[in-house]
């Protein structure tokens, strides 16, 4: 067994010691490559390091075949980052969930993210069979189980104790029925969460909605909330997450300034067009995550920047969020 | 009912390349009322292939015939006395159908004319949408009689996922997410409450997942010695 000395925390992971000493609590998403390029994800661990908590990895993210999260964690490991692996259910069973579960606790991850994951028919190989043995809730409490109760899903004992992981669910405030999202989150708890990283926000208002019933319900009490982020890239892409990506909603105030953003730049002038965005796009998460500090309940930001790891730090920067917290072991 | 669609004529075409005789096995049950297979369609597919063949200068003969229900023995028994003449049967039945003629008639080459898809309803004329997957463990009493593992998706058991957006499951804006469908009725039933409690891990062993299935009703199995198969 490689610990057992958790210090009573639950799995002594940086980011459980970060939110139990009640640092506002920042983790980044680092996407693997479309390939076995290990030095993608050195890179990207150089981009993060020293100004997240920890990285989340996401896992064949969209349906699009990637390097597994879990290999891609094991890298961040060496390289002294803190990996939280993304599982989602899509891919595998409970045997081959448990059995890359081991041997993510035996490679010193000690993070993971319960997802339901996107629907095979959205990424590169929509003629796929999916799996779905397991939906992310029952996930939750299989980690759970696994680690406070030394049990397999089907009951039999793990000799020696079972792998302690700090345990992740992921909450979109603004999916539908939104009336039943904040009781959705309420199953994720019971179910054995620790910590939350909500879809990206692009309205904060509707969030503060939510946050109140969040609040309302005492749940934040139970469960670390960590609000997701992500800067926009263009007003493209802002545009379409607006119209096009389901479950997402996206103020038009956002859109706007993105299109503000390059007013009087020729079309031609490309480069300059990305510097005017990207500056705009970070300048926008940089307020939101302010805005976000303020409301009651929220733990900690998520900051996804798909693709463009690079933008992390000037976001935790400009956020006044710097320097990251050391929290020893108790 | 189970719901099927004619294969496209080119594909049957190919299939039946070699043949010479043909007869083409409609069925009276599921497949007739979503016309698929039903005697009309066996009609209008056999008239299509003998002239779609001749074209091509190797005309099938084609004969028809439709069964009441081709899934069982005692209504497919009474073809074998002129299966003789035929090079192949092309059923327009369901699976099932295809197969109880291929068991029955195992020196026959069986070919099918349809792809089965579900079992569902015809929820408006022209529309057919799928409701059960025979998971073998029913849990309609819990999600208000929408069926989650046939009807979302990803088939989760404590659902919506995050992509459920104005009644829409994120894959596709024409299929309604289930597990609106189930808030909303659950909650119009003033049985949300119901809906809190974390739903453990299914039991997929008396699903597909556990293998073949069978079910043996000893209450109406004949004696031993008085069985036929
Ligand atoms: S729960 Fe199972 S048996 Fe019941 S409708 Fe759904 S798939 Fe069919
Ligand atoms: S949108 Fe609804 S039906 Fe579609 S996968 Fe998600 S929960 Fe299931």
């Amino acid at each position: 067994m490689t610990d057992v000395s958790t210090n009573g925390y639950k799995s002594g992971s940086n980011l459980e010691r970060v939110l139990a000493a009640g640092h506002f609590a920042v983790t980044g998403e680092l996407g693997p490559p479309k390939s076995h390029d290990a030095d993608v994800i050195r890179r990207k661990t150089q981009m993060l390091k020293g100004y997240v908590d920890a990285a989340n990895i996401t896992d064949n993210q969209t349906a699009i075949v990637r390097m597994s999260s879990i290999a891609a964690g094991a890298i961040l490991v060496q390289e002294g980052l803190e990996p939280v692996i993304q599982m989602t259910c899509r891919d595998r069973n409970r045997l081959a969930m448990q059995s890359d579960l081991l041997g993510a606790a035996a490679l010193g991850i000690k993070n993971v993210l319960c997802l339901t994951g996107d629907h095979q028919s959205f990424g590169n190989h929509p003629t796929a069979k999916n799996v779905h043995d397991l939906d992310s809730l029952q996930l939750v409490r299989m980690v759970k189980d696994l680690r406070d109760e030394s049990k397999f899903q089907c009951g039999e004992e793990i000799k020696g104790g079972g792998p302690g992981f700090f345990i992740g669910a992921a909450a979109n405030p603004f999916g539908d029925p939104f009336e039943w999202r904040p009781y959705r989150l309420a199953k994720k708890v019971a179910a054995g969460a620790d910590f939350i990283q909500t879809q990206l926000i692009y309205d904060i208002p509707r969030f503060k909605e939510f946050m109140k019933r969040v609040v309302d319900m005492g749940l934040h009490e139970k469960v670390a909330i960590l609000a997701g982020v992500g800067p926009l890239k263009s007003s493209g892409m802002a545009r379409y997450m607006r119209d096009k990506v389901p479950g997402m909603i996206v103020a038009d105030e956002y859109v706007d300034r993105m299109v503000a953003a390059v007013a009087g730049i020729p079309k031609e002038d490309k480069a300059a067009r990305r510097d005017a965005w990207r500056a705009e796009g970070i300048k926008i998460c940089i307020e939101q995550i302010q805005q976000l500090m303020e409301i009651e309940g929220v733990a900690g930001v998520h900051i996804m920047a798909i693709e463009w790891e690079a933008a992390i730090q000037p976001i935790v920067e400009g956020a006044g969020l710097l320097p990251r917290p050391e929290v020893n072991g108790r | 009912m189970i719901v099927a669609e004619q294969k496209p004529l080119a594909e049957i075409k190919a299939m039946l390349a070699g043949y010479q005789k043909v007869l083409v096995v409609g069925c009276g049950t599921c497949v007739t009322v979503c016309f698929a297979g039903g005697e009309k369609e066996v009609g209008i597919l056999a008239s299509a292939l003998r002239m779609a063949t001749r074209l091509d200068g190797n005309g099938i003969d084609l004969d028809e015939t439709t069964v009441q229900r081709q899934c069982e023995w005692e209504y497919i028994d009474p073809l074998a006395d002129r299966l003789e003449d035929y090079d192949a049967l092309l059923s327009l039945g369901c699976g099932v159908g295809v197969q109880t003629l291929a068991e029955r008639f195992p020196s026959k080459r069986v070919l099918p004319g349809l792809n089965t898809s579900f079992m569902g309803l015809p929820t408006e004329q022209g529309v057919w949408e799928e409701r059960c997957q025979a998971c073998g463990n029913c849990i309609l009493d819990m999600t208000g009689g929408i069926c989650p593992i046939a009807r979302c998706s990803k088939q989760l058991l404590n659902g919506p996922c995050g992509g459920s957006q104005n009644g829409e499951c994120e894959i596709n804006p024409e299929i309604p997410c289930a597990w609106q469908l189930i808030w909303e009725r659950m909650s119009a039933l003033g049985l949300l409450e119901q809906l809190m409690e974390v739903q453990p891990p299914k039991d997929w062993s008396t699903s597909r997942d556990g293998g073949p299935r069978r079910i043996i009703r000893d209450d109406l199995r004949l004696p031993e010695d008085y069985r036929d198969t």
